[in-house]
């Protein structure tokens, strides 16, 4: 249990602080790496909750996918950033109270609950104990009860895939391309052209 | 020992990081996404706690469905950034006004 409390201990506050970090750093690069950092804690956090397939899934999606595609669009462009810094200090004070107000409000709202005595939030928080594991237990319960969640989520990715190609392709002139139409309606009379060619001379 | 309450104040801290992010980086189009990811991260994280604390593995699939719609919003917005950036030659949120809604 000792060890359970240290683990979640060092994940989460190496999470908060990397987010802390995402927001504050100067070069979005490093938010990035910070980004990503905070998400592998709280995959780290995921298993020790017990949700294993979820932890595999935000590492891969996230950490390979997502986090690398920021990091692809920040180097890409050619942004000052230091520009875009300008008001950070400005606003510093005013989001301070803000975040400080809204952590004391849901803070509140757990406490509360905790002393209305609706469930009693004192045990420990065990993962999922069960003969089958965790991947198999996500499939069994995934392709039967939510199988339309599961088609809808798909057509989500599908349009977010065709909504994002159809956004960033261009157009450039001057591409070749094949025009099966005409191709088809070519016959003898119009593809082939005879010429007479006088001796030592060209067309 | 560690309880749903940690969890959800763990999940409480992320968010709140997430939204100061939006509202301190009101110019850089790159850290509002990411702060957006950070708050998608802290709904997963009372997820997976919820479902671990109602010993109920729905919470898991419902994290699942966060994480494909955190997906798809991270590739629309950063196509939609890289369309910007390529019209106006930067990404300051203030200069996002040519929509004409």
């Amino acid at each position: 249990m000792v060890l359970y409390s240290l683990t979640f201990y060092l994940f989460s506050s190496v999470a908060v602080l990397s987010a802390l970090m995402v927001i504050s750093a100067k070069n979005p690069v490093h938010s990035v790496l910070f980004l990503i950092l905070s998400f592998v804690n709280a995959s780290g956090l995921f298993v020790l909750l017990g949700a294993e397939f979820l932890a595999m899934i935000l590492v891969v999606v996230y950490v390979g996918a997502v986090a690398v595609l920021f990091l692809f669009v920040v180097m890409m462009l050619d942004i000052n950033f230091v520009k875009l810094r300008e008001g950070f200090l400005q606003y510093l004070p005013f989001g301070a109270l803000l975040g400080i107000v809204l952590v004391i409000e849901l803070g509140i709202l757990f406490l509360t609950d905790r002393s209305s005595n609706i469930y009693n939030n004192q045990t420990p928080l065990q993962p999922i104990v069960n003969e089958v594991e965790n991947t198999k237990m996500i499939g069994q319960i995934l392709y039967t009860e939510y199988f339309y969640l599961f088609q809808i989520c798909g057509i989500i990715l599908l349009v977010a895939m065709i909504g994002s190609i159809t956004l960033t392709l261009r157009d450039k002139g001057g591409v070749k391309r094949q025009n099966i139409d005409s191709q088809n309606t070519v016959d003898a009379s119009t593809a082939i052209e005879k010429k007479k060619v006088k001796i030592g001379e060209g067309i | 020992m560690i309880t749903l309450e940690h969890y959800l104040f763990l999940g409480a801290i992320i968010f709140t990081l997430g939204v100061l992010g939006i509202f301190l980086n009101k110019k850089n189009l790159i850290i509002i996404l990411m702060s957006i990811e950070l708050i998608l991260l802290s709904v997963n994280i009372n997820f997976i706690a919820f479902s671990a604390y109602i010993n109920d593995i729905s919470g898991q699939i419902f994290a699942m469905l966060t994480l494909t719609v955190a997906a798809a919003e991270a590739a629309i917005g950063l196509a939609i950034l890289v369309v910007f950036f390529r019209n106006l030659g930067s990404i300051e949120v203030n200069k996002i006004n040519q929509l004409k809604g």
